[in-house]
C-alpha cells in the first residue's frame, strides 16, 4: 500500500515537470466579453478618472472644504482667485466641496453596499440551501423588515441617536441588503439541484464548505452584477436624505446635499447645483452601465 | 454531380462552414458532399464536434453569422440553390418544406401554450388554416403519432406529457405541413431505449405513408442501421465515408467507421474490451491492424461461487416513498412510491447492474443507499455498518469508501473550480496527502489513470469535451480509494465511441482497485456488459435479479423481454438474416 503510494507520487512528479497549462476560468471570458462592450469600459474609465480627482484633486486647491471666504461669496467660476467651480452662498470652494461631497456619497454607496453583500449573500444563501422549515423562518424575517416603513425608520434612528454618517451607514446598508438575500437565495435554490453539489455531499463535505465553497463562487456572477446596480441606488437613497436634510450634517456634504443648497439658489447662483449635479449624474450613469455590462458578459446564455 | 435527375431532393455540394472565435477561425464543416433522394433516408453519423449538426443547420439556414460564415459550397434544393435565398425565401421554406426534429424535445415545446395552439399555429402560418381547421387537424396529426386520446391531449400543456410522447408532438409538427424533407437532429437520444424504438418504428411509418426524404443525424451508427438507405459518415469535419446502410455495415472501408460500428456493446459476444475507434485509428487518421486476440469473445468469469464471497452491501426492505400534497392545508394525500420494498445484497469484486426505464426508481434507489435521500423505512448494511443509523460524522466519514458518479457530466462538475481543486477536494476532506502540494501531484497520478492529460490540471471543467469530463468525475471518485462506486446512468449522455472507452476504463479500475459497482442505466445491452448481475426494475420494485447471462438467455417476465426487444440491434435487419 505505501510503496503503491510511493510509486504513484514518483510518477506524478516525474509528470509534473511538464509545463503545465494555465487553464481559463469563465471570469476570463466574462472579462473578454466585457472589453468588446464600448460603454461598459469607458465607464470604467471615466469612474476610474472620477474617483482618482474625487481622493487627490482637493490637494490642488488651496481651499479647505470648511473655509469661508469672506470676499468671495457666491461667486460664479474664476480661476484668478482658483474657485474653479465658484463658491456657495457661504463662501465656500465648490470644487473642494464638490469633491469632498462625492467621498462621502461615493463611501455610502460602497461601503452600505458592501455590509448588503456581505449579510445578503451569507444570509440568502444559507436559507436557500437548508430550505424547509430554516428558509420559511430566514424569509419570513426578511418579508417582515420588508413591510417596515424605510423613511419612518431612518428619521426614527435620526431622531434616536442623532445625525451620525455611520448612522446612514448602517441604515442603508441594513436595508438594502434584503433585496440581496431574496436574488441569491433564489439563485441558490436553483443551484442546489445540480449534480455537482450532490457529489461534494456525497464526498463528505460539510454544509458550510459547501455553501461558500460550491454555492457562493457560483453566485458571484449575479452578485457582481447586482452590486454595481445597487451602488448607485444607495447614493441616491443618501442624496435623497440628504436631500430632505436627513443626511450627512454641516460642515461635511454630499452630492445629494450640494445639489439641494444648488437647487435652493438655482436662479441666483446655477454653477452651485451644476456643478455637483453632473458629477452625480455621471457616476450614476457609468454604474448602470458597467452593470450592464457585466450582465451581457456573465451571462451563462452566451458562453 | 451536377444531375439533372428529378430524383435527387437535396444536393449538398462542396459545403464549408466557419466559425469564427476570438482566436481563430475554425473550419466546422469542410467540403462536404452528398445526396439525399427522394423519399429516402440518409443517416447522417459523427461524434459531437464532427460538423453534422452544422451541415443540418445549413441546410435550413439557421447558422448564426457572424460567428459563422459559408465560404463555399451549394445547398441544392429541387435544384434551387438554398444559400442564394433570402431569409423571407427561407422562412417559407422552413417548416413548410423542410422541417426539423430536434434532439430535445423538453426545450423545443414552449411551455406556456397548449400543444394544440403550438401544432395550430404552424398549419395556419404555412397552410393558411381556419383556427376551427387547424385544431381539427392537429388532433389528426397526433392520432397519426400515435398520442393515445388525442381529443384531450391537445389541451394538454408540454409538462403534462412524457419525454417520448412530447418528441411525437415535435413529430406531429414537423409533419404538420407535409413536408418533403425532414431532418432529425438526434431525436432519440434524450430517450430511454424501449421509447426509442417506439419512435423510430413511428418515423419509418410517417417516411413511407408521406413519402419524405429524411435526413437523420446521430452518433449512433446502431439506431439508424434499420432506419437508412444511405450512411454517411463525418469525422472531424470532413465525410469519411458514403454508401448504402449494407455495404457499410458489412464491409466499412474507413477506420473510423469500423471504430464505430465496433464500439457499440453487443447483448453477447462482446470482446473483453470493447473495442474503440482508437483501436482502429491512429490520432492522425491511419490505419491500425487490429490483433485478432482482440475480437475474442469476452467470457464471463464464472460467478456462481459469488455467493461465498463477502458481502459487502446488504439492501434490507428499502423503501422510499415521496409524498403526494394536495387538498386543504397540503395534506399528504398519497405516496410515489419510488423504492418499494427492495432487498439484495451486493458482494465484494462484482458488479451489479440495475436497469429499467425513466421512472422506475432505479437512480432514486441509488441515491438512497448512499443517504443522498432520505429512506422511508429499511435498512443499508455497507460492510457490516448500518448506513441509515449512522449519525452525521461517521456518515461523512464513511462517505470516502462509497462514491457516485452521475450522469450529467456537464452539471456534476463546479463550473468555477479548476479539475485540480475538483480532484484534490475529496482528499483534503478526507485526509489523504499530507498537504495540497502532494494532493496535487497525486491528482496528477490520477489523471494519467483516466488518461487525461496531467498537465490540464488548472483548466476548468468548460474546457473539457462530454466523455473528458466523465473521466474528471472518476478520478474525483476514485481519489479517495472507496471500495464502492455507484454509476448512475454514468455513460448514457456519452456518444457511443466514448462510452465504449469509459465502460473499458470502469473495468480497468474495478480490477485494479477491487472495485465493487452498482451500475444503473436504461441501456440493457451496457448493463449486460458489464454486470455479473442485473435486477431489473419496474415501478419501484426489483422483478427479476439474476445473472447477466441467464437474464439475457432466458428473461423471465415480459418486462425484461420488452427490454432486451428494444435495444437496436446495431446492424440493418435483413443482414441479420444472413
Amino acid at each position: 500500500m505505501h510503496n503503491q503510494k510511493i510509486e504513484s507520487l514518483e510518477k506524478a512528479s516525474a509528470l509534473s515537470h511538464q509545463k503545465d497549462e494555465h487553464g481559463k476560468s469563465l471570469w476570463f471570458f466574462a472579462w473578454q466579453r466585457l472589453k468588446q462592450n464600448k460603454l461598459a469600459l469607458s465607464s470604467v474609465i471615466v469612474l476610474t478618472l472620477m474617483v482618482l480627482l474625487i481622493l487627490i484633486g482637493p490637494f490642488f486647491s488651496p481651499y479647505e472644504f470648511d473655509f469661508i471666504d469672506w470676499e468671495n461669496m457666491s461667486t460664479p467660476p474664476d480661476y484668478s482667485t482658483q474657485h474653479y467651480f465658484g463658491t456657495d452662498a457661504m463662501g465656500r470652494d465648490l470644487f473642494v466641496r464638490t469633491l469632498q461631497g462625492g467621498r462621502i456619497s461615493l463611501m455610502v454607496g460602497f461601503v452600505a453596499t458592501f455590509v448588503s453583500l456581505i449579510i445578503g449573500v451569507t444570509y440568502g444563501a444559507i436559507a436557500g440551501y437548508m430550505g424547509g422549515r430554516i428558509d420559511n423562518i430566514m424569509m419570513r424575517i426578511v418579508d417582515i423588515m420588508y413591510a417596515l416603513p424605510f423613511m419612518f425608520l431612518v428619521i426614527m434612528l435620526m431622531v434616536v441617536f442623532g445625525q451620525h454618517i455611520f448612522l446612514i451607514f448602517a441604515a442603508i446598508g441594513g436595508y438594502i441588503w434584503l433585496d440581496m438575500a431574496r436574488i441569491v437565495r433564489g439563485q441558490t435554490m436553483s443551484l442546489k439541484g445540480k449534480e455537482f453539489v450532490e457529489s461534494a455531499i456525497a464526498v463528505g463535505a460539510t454544509t458550510p464548505a459547501i455553501i461558500f465553497k460550491h454555492i457562493v463562487p457560483n453566485l458571484l456572477g449575479i452578485v457582481c452584477v447586482y452590486v454595481t446596480l445597487t451602488i448607485p441606488q444607495v447614493i441616491l437613497v443618501e442624496s435623497f436624505l440628504s436631500f430632505l436634510g436627513l443626511g450627512v450634517q454641516e460642515p461635511f456634504t454630499s452630492w445629494g446635499a450640494l445639489v439641494n443648497e444648488g437647487a435652493q439658489d438655482m436662479e441666483i447662483a446655477p454653477w452651485s447645483l451644476i456643478y455637483p449635479a453632473t458629477f452625480l449624474a455621471t457616476t450614476l450613469f457609468c454604474f448602470n452601465f458597467i452593470g450592464d455590462g457585466l450582465r451581457d458578459a456573465l451571462d451563462p446564455k452566451d458562453n | 454531380m451536377q444531375s439533372k435527375d428529378d430524383s435527387l431532393l437535396l444536393s449538398i455540394q462542396d459545403l464549408t462552414v466557419k466559425f469564427k472565435t476570438q482566436e481563430e477561425l475554425i473550419t466546422a464543416v469542410n467540403n462536404v458532399s452528398f445526396d439525399i433522394p427522394k423519399g429516402k433516408t440518409v443517416g447522417l453519423v459523427g461524434e459531437s464536434g464532427s460538423g453534422k449538426s452544422v451541415t443540418s443547420l445549413a441546410t435550413m439556414g439557421l447558422i448564426p453569422m457572424p460567428p459563422g460564415q459559408i465560404t463555399s459550397g451549394k445547398i441544392l434544393y429541387h435544384g434551387e440553390d438554398l444559400l442564394q435565398k433570402t431569409e423571407k425565401e427561407m422562412r417559407e421554406i422552413r417548416g413548410n418544406k423542410i422541417s426539423m426534429i430536434f434532439q430535445e424535445p423538453m426545450t423545443a415545446l414552449n411551455p406556456v401554450f397548449r400543444i394544440g395552439s403550438q401544432i395550430s399555429e404552424v398549419l395556419r402560418l404555412h397552410k393558411g388554416m381556419t383556427k376551427k381547421q387547424a385544431w381539427n387537424y392537429s388532433i389528426d396529426l397526433l392520432d397519426q403519432v400515435g398520442i393515445p386520446d388525442p381529443k384531450t391531449k391537445i389541451k394538454a400543456y408540454p409538462h403534462e406529457m412524457s419525454g417520448g410522447q412530447k418528441q411525437r408532438v415535435m413529430i406531429a409538427m414537423a409533419i404538420a405541413c407535409e413536408p418533403d424533407l425532414l431532418i432529425c437532429d438526434e431525436p432519440t437520444t434524450a430517450l430511454d431505449v424501449t421509447i426509442q424504438k417506439q419512435v423510430l418504428e413511428l418515423m419509418l411509418d410517417l417516411q413511407e405513408k408521406y413519402h419524405m426524404g429524411m435526413l437523420f443525424i446521430t452518433h449512433d451508427l446502431g439506431v439508424i442501421a434499420d432506419l437508412a438507405d444511405d450512411v454517411v459518415v463525418m469525422y472531424r469535419s470532413n465525410i469519411v465515408e458514403q454508401n448504402h446502410v449494407h455495404t457499410i455495415f458489412k464491409n466499412a472501408k474507413h477506420p473510423y467507421t469500423k471504430g464505430l460500428i465496433a464500439c457499440r456493446p453487443m447483448l453477447d459476444g462482446n470482446p473483453k474490451r470493447l473495442l474503440t475507434v482508437s483501436d482502429y485509428m491512429e490520432e492522425d487518421g491511419t490505419e491500425i491492424e487490429v490483433p485478432a486476440e482482440k475480437f475474442e469473445p469476452m467470457i464471463k468469469p464464472d460467478k456462481s461461487d459469488i455467493d461465498s464471497h463477502p458481502v459487502l452491501l446488504e439492501v434490507n426492505n428499502l423503501k422510499t416513498w415521496f409524498p403526494v400534497k394536495g387538498g386543504l392545508f397540503g395534506r399528504t394525500q398519497s405516496h410515489v412510491k419510488a423504492v418499494d420494498d427492495v432487498s439484495f445484497v451486493v458482494h465484494k469484486g462484482e458488479t451489479l447492474g440495475l436497469v429499467g426505464e425513466s421512472g422506475c426508481g432505479k437512480t432514486t434507489l441509488g441515491r438512497t443507499i448512499l443517504r443522498l435521500q432520505k429512506a422511508t423505512s429499511g435498512n443499508v448494511v455497507f460492510d457490516g455498518v448500518d448506513i441509515m443509523k449512522q449519525d452525521k460524522e461517521s456518515m461523512r466519514k464513511l462517505r470516502s469508501r462509497m462514491q457516485i458518479i452521475f450522469q450529467d457530466p456537464y452539471s456534476s462538475l463546479n463550473p468555477r473550480m479548476t479539475v485540480g481543486d475538483i480532484i484534490t477536494e475529496p482528499m483534503a476532506i478526507h485526509g489523504k496527502g499530507e498537504n495540497q502540494k502532494e494532493r496535487f501531484l497525486m491528482a496528477q497520478a490520477l489523471m494519467d489513470k483516466v488518461d487525461l492529460k496531467p498537465q490540464h490540471l488548472n483548466r476548468y471543467p468548460h474546457e473539457f469535451s462530454g466523455g473528458q469530463r466523465q473521466r474528471i468525475c472518476i478520478a474525483r471518485a476514485i481519489g479517495i480509494e472507496p471500495d464502492f462506486i455507484i454509476c448512475d446512468e454514468s455513460v448514457s449522455a456519452l456518444d457511443v465511441s466514448v462510452q465504449a472507452q469509459v465502460l473499458n476504463l470502469l473495468q480497468d479500475l474495478q480490477q485494479e482497485m477491487g472495485l465493487t459497482y452498482i451500475f444503473i442505466s436504461h441501456d440493457l445491452s451496457v448493463v449486460n456488459y458489464i454486470s455479473d448481475r442485473v435486477g431489473v426494475m419496474n415501478q419501484g420494485k426489483i422483478v427479476e435479479l439474476e445473472t447477466a447471462k441467464e437474464i439475457y438467455e432466458n428473461p423471465q417476465r415480459n418486462y425484461t423481454q420488452r427490454l432486451l426487444d428494444a435495444i437496436p440491434k446495431g446492424v440493418p435487419k435483413d443482414l441479420l438474416l444472413n
